[in-house]
């Protein structure tokens, strides 16, 4: 298990493996954002918490495709699927390296990109707890939505139609604790209720996951 | 005798076949019995106008496009379960229906919001959610459309089902807890049975309703009977094929 992990991360950090890529695209979209509404700071503090949520998401998904797909190609999903491992093993290691290699960083980087975003001091701590929350749920799902469509050829697209639906409930109270944090309201209705889908979601999704690449790689 | 019969492709063509005309038949005259009945025959409201004449085709509707994603999520289930294919292409041939009606709902109800609330759109949570069911729709359809393979289509958008329903239902409560409502609440409440339409109003509804659900019913016979022909062609072309 911890084997296939390590091989995971060092794909992921090699050239080619995307490891940054999710960052500079965490970074591009902040960096839009000004561009597209004005650089009044104001504004820009009211909109930071749901902008970052809403980048870190869109990161997330952007190396989903990778995430089987490449092992799809060069044959060692199947390696996989008929190793003694269980299935529902393999793709939980899946999303967790997934996770260390995008949502980490992009948790490490929010703050960061915070700053530019002229976000109030108090919503830093809940931004990054938020996201520290929230990302792991992401990575779940998004194997959930690679693994149903990576039998199809070019389904980049089509993962994002299916995946993003999904990602309602965490963006909603994710961006919630985040912007209650920021405006110094209480939060631990949403902080609670996004810890709880996150952990449902990693209970639950890795079965879903599993039966959907046994179904489809028969 | 038992439902699992027509799981057998020829008995549900049979079945489909004689049932169909009295569903489009009864889907057809309650429909206009009761957008007639709705839209001439009764009053005005006192506060909306003729606006309120709306309801008679964006409630039917509404619900409709809940109980067809319930339809297919029992459908997805029984295919999981007991693997008959005229139950898979049963959900597939709810879908693009299901969509439409979330569509037909979703446009009446601006058209509605527009002069009522002053706005086309507004991020309620009753609006939200249904936008987020539109998008499970697409979805589901979309993953139909990607895979060659029809078991595994089957297979894979089942599964899709089964979890979207699940963050559909999650979405719903998120998107509550996130916006107070604009909406209001249910006018014909089942549980309790304290309705808030007047009779004048409530008898063509309820003839729209029952009129949706059976279109909605004949529409899924007759798509079903199509994919299931439409399989049956492929079939004996492959067949062809291969004696050639």
């Amino acid at each position: 298990m911890i084997a296939l992990l390590l091989r995971d991360l060092r794909l992921a950090f090699r050239a080619g493996g995307g490891f940054g890529l999710g960052l500079a695209f965490f970074l591009i979209v902040v960096t839009l954002v000004p561009f597209a509404v004005g650089p009044q700071s104001s504004l820009l503090g009211t909109i930071a918490p749901g902008i970052l949520w809403l980048g870190a998401l869109l990161a997330c998904l952007l190396s989903l495709d990778r995430l089987l797909a490449l092992d799809q190609e060069d044959g060692s999903l199947d390696l996989l699927l008929t190793a003694p491992l269980p299935l529902e093993a393999v793709v939980s290691l899946k999303a967790l390296a997934h996770w260390l290699t995008t949502g980490l960083p992009l948790v490490l980087a929010a703050p960061f990109l915070g700053v530019l975003l002229n976000l109030p001091g108090p919503g830093y701590l809940w931004l990054c707890l938020s996201l520290a929350l929230g990302t792991p749920a992401l990575s779940v799902i998004g194997t959930f939505g690679a693994a149903l469509t990576v039998g199809v050829k070019r389904g980049g697209l089509l993962l994002s139609l299916l995946v993003l639906p999904l990602y309602v409930p965490s963006l909603i109270f994710g961006a919630e604790v985040a912007r209650r944090g920021a405006a110094g309201q209480p939060l631990e209705t949403p902080l609670l209720m996004l810890a709880g889908i996150t952990c449902g979601t990693i209970a639950l999704m890795p079965f879903a996951s599993a039966a959907v690449l046994r179904l489809g790689l028969r | 005798m038992s439902i699992w019969q027509y799981a057998n492709p020829v008995k549900f063509l049979t079945l489909s076949a004689r049932v169909q005309p009295y569903l489009w038949a009864s889907a057809a005259a309650a429909i206009l019995v009761g957008l007639t009945w709705g839209f001439f025959g009764t009053p005005d409201d006192f506060r909306q106008g003729s606006t309120v004449k709306i309801i008679y085709l964006h409630v039917p509707s509404a619900l409709m496009a809940i109980n067809a994603w319930f339809m297919m999520l029992v459908a997805s289930l029984i295919w999981l379960i007991r693997r008959h294919h005229v139950s898979a292409l049963t959900a597939k041939a709810a879908a693009p229906v299901g969509v439409v009606m979330t569509l037909i709902a979703l446009v009446t109800g601006a058209l509605w919001g527009q002069p009522m609330w002053g706005t086309w759109w507004a991020w309620d949570p009753r609006l939200t959610s249904f936008l987020i069911l539109f998008l499970f729709y697409l979805g589901y359809i979309a993953l139909w459309e990607a895979i060659e393979d029809p078991d595994t289509a089957a297979d894979l958008t089942s599964v899709l089902c089964l979890v979207g329903s699940v963050f559909a239902v999650l979405s719903r409560y998120a998107v509550q807890f996130w916006n107070q409502g604009l909406h209001q609440g249910t006018s014909i409440p089942v549980a309790t049975g304290g309705r808030t339409v007047a009779d004048v109003f409530f008898y063509p509804l309820v003839l729209c309703m029952v009129g949706f659900g059976l279109l909605f019913l004949a529409l899924v016979f007759y798509r079903t009977g199509t994919e299931i022909r439409l399989r049956r062609a492929r079939a004996l072309r492959a067949r062809a094929l291969k004696e050639l």
